[in-house]
C-alpha cells in the first residue's frame, strides 16, 4: 500500500495546473485561528486577484445562526509549506455580507490607520518578538517538566542546549524554516528563560504586514504543534509563581527615528506611549496583569517607565540606537496574545497622529 | 499529515537567498554552552563579515537586568549539520557595549597570546582528547548502567563492542560524522575504560582554532545527546570509587619541536611546566582532585612528573618522538570540563613566552 506520507507529498504540479488555496482567518475569542481550503483553477500571487469566500460565523462565535454567512476578504498570500508545490496560504479578514467589518475584525481598522498618509509616510517598521509556551497534550504542563513536578529553577534554560535543558527544539526548527519557506520575514529563534518556553521574530516589517505575517506565523506553528502532538500556549504567565511569562515585544520604528536626529524622536514617541499608558495596557492582551509584576524582566503593569538595556523597564532602548543617535524602540508591554494589528495600529497611531 | 522531519529537512535554497546562522556562546558558569539563530540575507564565510549581535546577559549570569546587553562578536564560522543547506553555526565570545571582554570570556586573552610574535612564530599545534560520560535523562546515572546498581568492573569497555559492553555509540557516531560535516578538524573516536563514557579528539590545529573547534565540537555535541534524549556531563570524576575519570588530555607541539633537535626543547618546555605546576592545575578544571589521585591512569595533583609512554605520569613523550628526536608531547592533567582557550593558550604561555 502507498504510505499516506506518499499522497501527503504528491507533487500536483505534474498532473493539473490547478492549485489548493488555505483561507486562513481570526475567530470569535480574538485568539483561534480557523482556516479551510478550496482549489482554484491556476496559480494566484495578488491576493486582489483572490475570490472573497464565506463561512459559517455561528460556528465560531460570529454570527447568530439565522445570519450565519460572514464574507473572508483575501489580504495577503503566503507559500503553503506543508502542501508545497504552487500551494498557498491566504490571511484574510472578516465582513458581513453588507461589506461592514464584523467586531473582531481588527485589521480593517488597523488597515485604515496604516494609511493615513502622515503614517504611511512614516514607514513605520516593527519588529516582533513572540514568546510561546509547547505543553504536554492531554496534560497541559508544559513539555519537559515531570508530571506532578518541576524541573530545576530558571537559569540554564535560556539559550540552552541539552536533553535536560531544551525541549521541543523540533517544533522550533521546523517553524523556522517552515516559515522562511513561506515568505514569512522571520528574523531569528531561541529558547527562552522558562524550559519549554520558545521565542520566534518576524520582521522588521512595514505596517500592515507585521500583523499579517505574525498571524500567519502563528497560524503554521498551531499547525506543526499539532503535528507534533504538542499544545502551543499563548497565555501571558501559563505557570504561576517564580517562572517566567511570555510576551510580545513590539520593536518600533519610523523613518524619523531612523534619520539623524532620530534620538529625539525617540523620546517624544515614548513621552506620548507614556500619557496612553493606561489605554495601552488595556488592549495589549488579556491576563497580561499576572505577567507585568515587576520581576521576571517586567515592569509593573500600573508603572511606565522606560530606559537603556533595560529590560525591567516598561520602553527599552537599545545601546546601539542610544549610540548612534537614532534606531529603534522596544515596547515590551504587550501580553504574547497580544492582537498585532491592535498593537502595530495603536503605536502607529498614539507616536504619530495624536497630539497630547 | 506532513511530517515534521519533512519541515525540518526542507531546502530552503529552492526558495530564497536567506540563510540561518546559529550564535554560539559560553556562558556564565563557563561550562554552559548558549546559542540563538538569525537570519541572513545571504551566504557567508568570513567571519569578520558577520554582523555582531547581542544577547539578555541577565538570564545567563553575565550582566544585571538594568544594563544587560552583553555583545557577541562572530570569530569563527562552521557548516549547520542540523539545518545544512548553507546555513552556518558560528562561535562568538562575549563583550561589554564598551568594547571590554566580560569576565567569563576566556578566548580574548588567549588570541592575545596568540598573536605574539613569538608564538606565532612557533605555529603552535594542539590535539585535545575530549573525554565525556553520557547519563540517563532524568535519574543521572551513566547510560546503560542498571538503575540502582552497577555494571561488571571495569576491562571489556575500552574500545569494546556489543550491547553489554558499548552504551551509546549512535550519538558518537552521528557526532563524528556531524563534526567533520561541519568542518571542524575531529580526528578520532573511541570507547573509553568506564562504559558510558566515550572520546574524540580534535586537531592537529594551529594557535586559537583548537579551542574554536573544540567548543564547537561540545555545542554539537550538546545538540545530538538533546536530540538522543541523553545527559552530557563533562564533570571529570562522575562515578566515586574504582572508575575512571574524563580528562582533556592536550597534546602540543611548536616549530621547533618538530624540527631537528626538537626533543631538547621539548624537555625544556617540561621543565618549565613543572615550575609551574600549581599554576596550571589551577586553571586546568573544576573538580580535577576528584580525578587526579594516582590511580586510573592519572598523576597525583600535587606531583608533576613525566615520562615516555607513561599514563601514570603528568605529561606523557610518545615512543615515536623519543627515537625519532623530535615531535609532540601530551599534557594529561586538564579535566575534561577545562576551558581550551585557557589551557592552550597557557601551555604557549608558559613554554614559550616564560622565563623562569
Amino acid at each position: 500500500m502507498s504510505l499516506l506520507s506518499d499522497l501527503i507529498n504528491l507533487n500536483l504540479s505534474g498532473t493539473t495546473k490547478k492549485i489548493i488555496a488555505e483561507y486562513i482567518w481570526i475567530g470569535g475569542s480574538g485568539m483561534d485561528l480557523r482556516s479551510k481550503a478550496r482549489t482554484l483553477d491556476g496559480v494566484v500571487s495578488d491576493p486582489q486577484k483572490l475570490p472573497k469566500w464565506n463561512y459559517d460565523g455561528s460556528s465560531t462565535g460570529q454570527a447568530p445562526g439565522e445570519d450565519s454567512e460572514v464574507i473572508l476578504y483575501p489580504q495577503a498570500i503566503f507559500k503553503d509549506p506543508f502542501r508545497r508545490g504552487n500551494n498557498i496560504l491566504v490571511m484574510c479578514d472578516a465582513y458581513t455580507p453588507a461589506g461592514e467589518p464584523i467586531p473582531t475584525n481588527k485589521r480593517y481598522n488597523a488597515a485604515k490607520i496604516f494609511s493615513h498618509p502622515d503614517v504611511a509616510a512614516e514607514v513605520p517598521w516593527y519588529g516582533i518578538e513572540q514568546e510561546y509556551t509547547l505543553l504536554q497534550k492531554d496534560l497541559k504542563w508544559p513539555i519537559g517538566w515531570p508530571v506532578g513536578g518541576y524541573p530545576g529553577p530558571q537559569g540554564p534554560y535560556y539559550c540552552g542546549a541539552g536533553a535536560d535543558k531544551a525541549f521541543g527544539r523540533d517544533v522550533v526548527d521546523s517553524h523556522y524554516k517552515a516559515c522562511l519557506y513561506a515568505g514569512i520575514n522571520i528574523s531569528g529563534i531561541n529558547g527562552e528563560v522558562m524550559p519549554g518556553q520558545w521565542e520566534f521574530q518576524v520582521g522588521p516589517s512595514v505596517g500592515i504586514s507585521a500583523g499579517d505575517e505574525l498571524w500567519v506565523a502563528r497560524y503554521i506553528l498551531e499547525r506543526i504543534t499539532e503535528i507534533a502532538g504538542v499544545v502551543v500556549s499563548f497565555d501571558p504567565k501559563p505557570i504561576a509563581g517564580d517562572w517566567n511569562g511570555a510576551g510580545a515585544h513590539t520593536n518600533y520604528s519610523t523613518k524619523s527615528m531612523r534619520n539623524d536626529g532620530g534620538y529625539e524622536v525617540i523620546k517624544k514617541a515614548i513621552g506620548n506611549l507614556q500619557l496612553r499608558h493606561k489605554e495601552h495596557i488595556a488592549a495589549y492582551g488579556e491576563g497580561n496583569e499576572r505577567r507585568l509584576t515587576g520581576r521576571h524582566e517586567t515592569a509593573d503593569i500600573h508603572t511606565f517607565s522606560w530606559g537603556v538595556a533595560n529590560r525591567g523597564a516598561s520602553v527599552r532602548v537599545g545601546r546601539d540606537t542610544e549610540k548612534a543617535g537614532k534606531g529603534y524602540f522596544e515596547d515590551r508591554r504587550p501580553a504574547s496574545n497580544m492582537d498585532p494589528y491592535v498593537v502595530t495600529s495603536m503605536i502607529a497611531e498614539t507616536t504619530i497622529l495624536w497630539k497630547p
